[in-house]
């Protein structure tokens, strides 16, 4: 394997019409093509130009990515495409609910932690917490291994979201 | 300009004819009624009824390929939109602008698994540029006017406009079609000049180059045909091409090597690989042109003309790529060559020339001919001797003959040739040519055919009968799914599995019965005559050419291999396919 083919994880984010099937759009270029998608986030962020943007994280050799970022060009509705990761510095941030049940140390152990990551307690019962948690997706990852052996019961996470650094927009 | 209401239906004919269309292929059914009703009801608009869907959307391709202008087709929802997905991939893979509008179920039935609904724009998304459901018919004329837009600019592609029949009743205010920008979809034209001007200090030091052109000149249109010949002709460089190039470099030049790729000429292919600079322009670096990709062409820089970034570095890493339509970058770079002192140097030059000769001197093409029995290449040769022309015009359908028209009837200009080359779609060439016939009305129109892709839109025959359009089907019959039974007996030991054409029809007494005229050619000493009654028949002729049944379409590239382990002929020892070559397709 020479560098060329050296795997990369890269985040995208790209700008598109808010139109019916863009989101389908999208995800069936990654799926038609054999394209990896390891996260994927999706929401509207001008309500007057009805524009969304979809954050997409991804891994391919440089080739790939190269392809990935002509190939969602090239879609009708995209606006602009952005590689998050090559073009600029940039920030990605993901969000999860975690849901942990138990009793006892055990319960004390899972709060105690949560402090240390900064998770903030949205609902609570004797028996449960929910910790709301927002970082890295290492960090959440790191969040969730802890929360395994104290009782996790379910988690839901949002994916990446990301933004470059600095003054201009995308 | 004011606003007029009309209905939806109306709307559709009103902007059909607002950008200048005279003729659209078709079939109705139940969710399009109002707006065949509307056709039913006016002038301007010729509607040429097909037997299938599929060949509605071919024969726009053939009109659109043989004109440049976008072609247009209408079916009806349900059956007729799927129908229509393998023409509309077709157009896709080869870049043909089409316009395709398909009736919907009505707004509100939508989703309940209605009679002849389906999910169109779900279907269509992947092999469509673009596609829109209508959900009303005030965005109905904007819809049709940005398809138009769509499907013609850029790369050219087949665009799906799904229409609800309760949107076809409904009344809206109709707008004729303005110069607006698009919002998102700008395609550049122009390219980059700096790279540009790097390109032609490529081109000034190239000792060993070779133009590769693609069908994005043909798609560029003739001003990028004519500055393409322009520009070879003042470098003297060799020129080669695909598939979907052939006839924007006319093949009885001197330069001209012959189609490279899979069954490309050996002066071709060896020139790719030796090469030591390859302009490409308007192609793609597909499978069937490099082989094995480790092995392309290992020395050579690599420039890159395309209107679509995609498609650079996709399959091949190039060392300058250029973002732009074919016309307006040769018309740049011709115009920066001539402005500039230096030359490719002349001896290294006339040395790659001879080695080139040398290649051609292989004569890849040869074949033994035959008293007895009509070789194929033969057929076509003589086929090509007697219908040359200016007002000739060729498609095919999909394997052995297909190739074997490449290789041997040549092609001197563009948007004469049709041909399915990325999909590969068996039963495209008949209604093709049904389509180019419509578009060029007194041309000589033939579709060579094999006798098992030719049935596969065989109903055709009707439409040609009813719209009394001549075309002329040539048939290599050699009782064989030829290119089937030829990769058989090279990587699967001769076992032909399901590759006999078992069961054939009499194609003269098939022809009759339609009302057309069938003639049959088993003998070469026969063959000149018969084709020239052909061509003398001003009505649909079937021409059932009865061929070698074994004979193999040679020089090829074995799949897996790079272009400098071409197989001649029929030998077997060259024919090794490695376990990886037998792996593509």
């Amino acid at each position: 394997m020479t560098i060329q083919d050296k795997i990369e994880r890269h985040t995208l984010a790209v700008l598109v019409d808010n139109e019916a099937g863009v989101l389908a759009r999208v995800i069936g270029l990654f799926a038609g093509r054999g394209y990896n998608i390891e996260s994927l986030t999706v929401a509207e962020v001008d309500q007057a130009e009805h524009m969304s943007r979809i954050t997409v994280v991804t891994r391919g050799t440089p080739m790939v990515i190269e392809q990935i970022r002509a190939q969602l060009e090239r879609l009708v509705p995209v606006h602009k495409v952005v590689d998050l990761t090559a073009d600029r510095p940039s920030i990605e941030r993901e969000m999860a609910l975690v849901k942990v049940a138990g009793i006892g140390e055990k319960r004390v152990e899972a709060l105690r932690l949560s402090e240390a990551f900064r998770a903030r307690v949205v609902d609570t019962t004797h028996a449960s917490f929910i910790f709301e948690v927002t970082g890295a997706p290492e960090k959440i990852d790191a969040f969730v291994a802890l929360m395994r052996p104290l009782g996790l019961v379910d988690v839901s996470r949002t994916g990446v979201v990301a933004i470059a650094r600095g003054a201009e927009a995308m | 300009m004011a606003a007029q209401e009309m209905t939806g239906a109306e709307i559709v004919i009103k902007a059909l004819v607002d950008q200048g269309v005279d003729t659209i292929f078709g079939y109705p059914g139940g969710a399009v009624l109002p707006i065949y009703d509307a056709l039913f009801q006016q002038q301007k608009i010729r509607h040429i009824l097909v037997r299938h869907e599929q060949a509605a959307v071919h024969a726009a391709e053939g009109y659109a390929r043989s004109t440049g202008k976008p072609g247009v087709v209408l079916v009806t929802s349900g059956p007729g939109a799927t129908n229509a997905v393998t023409g509309l991939t077709d157009a896709l893979m080869d870049s043909i602008p089409l316009v395709c509008i398909t009736g919907q179920v009505p707004t509100h039935l939508i989703g309940t698994d209605a009679f002849q609904e389906a999910d169109t724009v779900g279907i269509t998304r992947p092999c469509t540029k673009h596609n829109w459901l209508v959900r009303s018919a005030d965005d109905l004329g904007r819809i049709m006017h940005e398809a138009f837009y769509v499907a013609t600019n850029g790369r050219p592609g087949p665009v799906v406009i799904d229409i609800p029949k309760d949107v076809q009743f409904q009344k809206a205010d109709y707008l004729a079609p303005q110069n607006v920008v698009h919002k998102t979809y700008r395609p550049r034209v122009k390219g980059d000049i700096e790279q540009i001007r790097a390109a032609v200090e490529l081109i000034a030091k190239a000792k060993k180059p070779v133009f590769y052109t693609g069908g994005g000149v043909v798609n560029s249109g003739p001003s990028a045909s004519l500055l393409l010949r322009e520009f070879v002709r003042l470098t003297g460089f060799p020129i080669t091409s695909t598939l979907m190039g052939l006839g924007a470099y006319p093949a009885s030049d001197g330069q001209w090597l012959g189609m490279l790729g899979m069954h490309g000429t050996y002066e071709a292919n060896l020139a790719m690989h030796d090469a030591d600079l390859i302009i490409c322009v308007g192609a793609r670096f597909d499978d069937r042109v490099t082989g094995n990709v480790a092995a392309f062409s290992p020395n050579a820089k690599k420039i890159h003309i395309d209107i679509d970034p995609s498609s650079i570095n996709k399959n091949v890493k190039v060392d300058i790529a250029i973002i732009g339509d074919c016309a307006h970058v040769l018309e740049d770079m011709l115009r920066i060559y001539k402005a500039k002192a230096a030359r490719p140097e002349k001896t290294a030059l006339a040395r790659w020339w001879e080695q080139i000769e040398a290649w051609r001197g292989k004569r890849s093409l040869a074949y033994k001919a035959s008293d007895d029995i009509i070789k194929p290449q033969y057929a076509i040769e003589r086929l090509c001797a007697l219908t040359r022309g200016p007002d000739t015009y060729i498609t095919t359908e999909v394997g052995q003959h297909q190739m074997w028209a490449a290789q041997h009837y040549h092609f001197d200009e563009p948007n004469h040739w049709m041909t399915s080359g990325g999909l590969g779609t068996m039963g495209y060439g008949f209604p093709a040519a049904i389509g180019a016939q419509i578009a060029h009305p007194d041309a000589l129109v033939i579709d060579i055919a094999g006798e098992a892709s030719i049935q596969m839109n065989i109903q055709e025959l009707s439409t040609a009968i009813q719209f009394m359009l001549p075309v002329k089907i040539f048939i290599l019959n050699n009782s064989y799914m030829g290119m089937v039974r030829q990769w058989q007996e090279l990587l699967h030991g001769g076992r032909y599995s399901h590759s006999y054409s078992d069961a054939l029809p009499d194609f003269v007494k098939l022809a009759e019965a339609y009302g057309a005229v069938g003639i049959r050619a088993e003998k070469p000493g026969e063959l000149d005559d018969k084709i020239r009654e052909m061509i003398a028949v001003k009505k649909p002729v079937i021409f059932d050419c009865v061929v070698d049944r074994f004979e193999n379409c040679y020089p090829m590239i074995p799949s897996g291999a790079g272009h400098h382990e071409m197989i001649l002929g029929d030998d077997p020892e060259a024919a090794t396919v490695t376990e990886e070559g037998k792996m593509l397709v």
